[in-house]
């Protein structure tokens, strides 16, 4: 299929929606909800891998969009679902600041990755650019998510959106070899089952997942 | 001369539909709900009713009580005869312009909201702050989907921008999903739906619009509400011919052009009064501390809008 003006901006609208489900995530108070939106990130961005495969005419995109499907759209969000009903954890999220602040912060950070992005890319076409600025934008609310969330599972979350950020980085672009992304699925899934085990362990020693508690153990601090 | 013609049949099409419209969207909640629900047509015999009877005025009631049902209708339905639902070619066509609109309604949200306080009950008071807070956040969300869809059109009159679309103009932009989805939430904030307002309720915690219009009765009402049932289908009709303007009939089109525009028109504005009574259904009123989380959403949905213009070079 030749490359169109149509095809470049179904592939944007597709990133776009997974910036969307990533504001989704700062805006959700629940853990459920949370994962829900996870889930649907995910899903949105094995549509975006699997759009660009069509219009690459990139087989090896397909892999990459099955392994987003499979891992993160579904194996991933269940495990943690399992994982926070087997725990009992308290399921609404407590937020470091305000949603709406967080959400200002977002869009703060949207415009610096466009403000950074686009002296980088001066040479390149406006739409690669616009690729780049989503997949950076989705990058950076994942270290806000992180930064923002006390719970140590929305700080997961938090961090597999950021991976997601990378993966999108990475179909956008041409050329980039299959071997790497099937490495950063799978080393993704290992610290998943690494935190899980870490849950466990952090529960088992302080009786909560909220990560403010743990402060007071640091040694930095008398 | 087809201008006139077309301008007097919207100006009457939208009154003459809008209760049918609401009809339908609590028709569908009551079937969803598993009710068999009234007919979509009962707004029009309620109406009808209130006309009937007569109009009860508290004796503490000023003249801005009793002018503020027919300066907000009127002004409602000003802002709904202008907006290109069918056609394009209008006598108003020229007058209409985004940012008129946001006006219009802002009149008509202030009228309100004095009538609510003129009486001096609490809750008319309580109703009109709570209004006053949601159009404060609403308001700039809507002139930043204004500003972007003007960045990419170059115009604020809803004609042109639907002439611009028409003509291909624009492709499928991320610009133009986001302006959509704020668009949207504004809708149903300034409408009054779940999850900002209930508008089945009178329970006093959670009332919002039907707080400030609870002195009223008999032809006061009726205008109330009316302007509540043309503000709605205004807001269909808006999302309507800006965002899936196909089947809007050109200047200088023929009567037939026009005959399907007006069918796309209605079957536009049911598929968008099915989906809100669907949307509705799924979802809980949320708390009054929280409007400003989902329209502080809209507002930054309006704002990457226009941010993204600036990338994709649109502009």
């Amino acid at each position: 299929m030749p490359i169109t003006q149509l095809s470049y901006d179904m592939a944007h609208l597709i990133g776009a929606t997974v910036l969307m489900a990533g504001f989704q995530l700062l805006y959700q108070r629940r853990l459920f909800a949370v994962l829900n939106t996870f889930a649907f990130q995910a899903l949105a961005l094995a549509a975006a891998a699997a759009w660009q495969a069509h219009i690459q005419n990139a087989p090896h995109l397909y892999v990459t969009a099955a392994i987003a499907l499979l891992f993160k759209a579904m194996i991933v969000p269940v495990a943690l679902h399992w994982l926070v009903e087997k725990l009992g954890i308290h399921r609404t999220v407590e937020t470091a600041m305000s949603i709406g602040w967080t959400m200002m912060a977002g869009v703060a950070l949207v415009a610096l990755s466009i403000l950074l992005v686009l002296p980088v890319t001066a040479n390149a076409a406006a739409l690669t650019r616009e690729s780049l600025a989503l997949a950076m934008s989705v990058v950076l609310l994942g270290l806000l998510m992180m930064i923002t969330r006390r719970n140590a599972v929305s700080q997961v979350v938090g961090f597999m959106a950021l991976e997601n950020g990378l993966i999108l980085a990475a179909v956008s672009a041409k050329g980039m070899p299959l071997v790497v992304e099937i490495s950063i699925a799978f080393s993704v899934l290992v610290a998943m089952t690494l935190f899980g085990i870490f849950f466990f362990r952090i529960r088992e020693r302080f009786d909560t997942l909220d990560l403010s508690d743990l402060e007071t153990y640091r040694g930095d601090r008398q | 001369m087809n201008a006139a013609v077309w301008q007097l049949v919207q100006v009457f099409l939208v009154v003459a539909i809008s209760p049918l419209i609401t009809g339908w969207v609590r028709f569908v909640k009551s079937r969803l709900n598993g009710r068999a629900g009234a007919s979509p047509f009962q707004p029009y015999r309620d109406t009808y009713r209130l006309l009937q009877k007569e109009a009860v005025v508290a004796h503490s009631a000023s003249w801005v009580f009793r002018a503020a049902p027919y300066v907000t209708f009127t002004a409602v339905w000003l802002a709904a005869a202008i907006i290109p639902t069918f056609t394009t070619d209008m006598v108003l066509a020229p007058a209409a312009d985004l940012i008129a609109l946001v006006a219009l309604l802002g009149v008509a949200r202030f009228w309100t909201a004095l009538a609510g306080m003129d009486v001096g009950t609490s809750f008319g008071g309580l109703g009109a702050s709570r209004e006053m807070m949601i159009a404060s956040l609403a308001e700039p969300a809507m002139l930043m989907v204004t500003f972007s869809l003007s960045l990419i059109s170059g115009t604020t009159a809803p004609a042109q921008i639907i002439a611009f679309i028409l003509g291909g103009g624009v492709g499928i932009e991320v610009s133009m999903g986001l302006a959509l989805a704020a668009l949207v939430m504004v809708a149903i904030a300034e409408n009054g739906r779940i999850p900002i307002d209930n508008p089945a309720t009178h329970l006093e915690l959670t009332m919002v619009h039907e707080a400030m219009v609870l002195e009223y009765s008999g032809r006061h009402l009726a205008l109330m509400e009316g302007a509540g049932m043309v503000r709605l289908t205004l807001y269909m009709a808006l999302i309507g011919a800006i965002f899936v303007p196909w089947g809007v009939a050109a200047p200088g089109g023929s009567v037939v052009e026009a005959m399907i525009g007006l069918a796309a028109f209605l079957a536009k504005s049911f598929v968008l009064a099915t989906a809100l009574g669907v949307f509705e259904t799924m979802i809980a009123k949320m708390r009054v501390f929280r409007y400003a989380d989902f329209l502080g959403g809209a507002l930054l949905l309006g704002l990457l809008a226009t941010i993204f213009l600036y990338v994709s070079e649109a502009v």
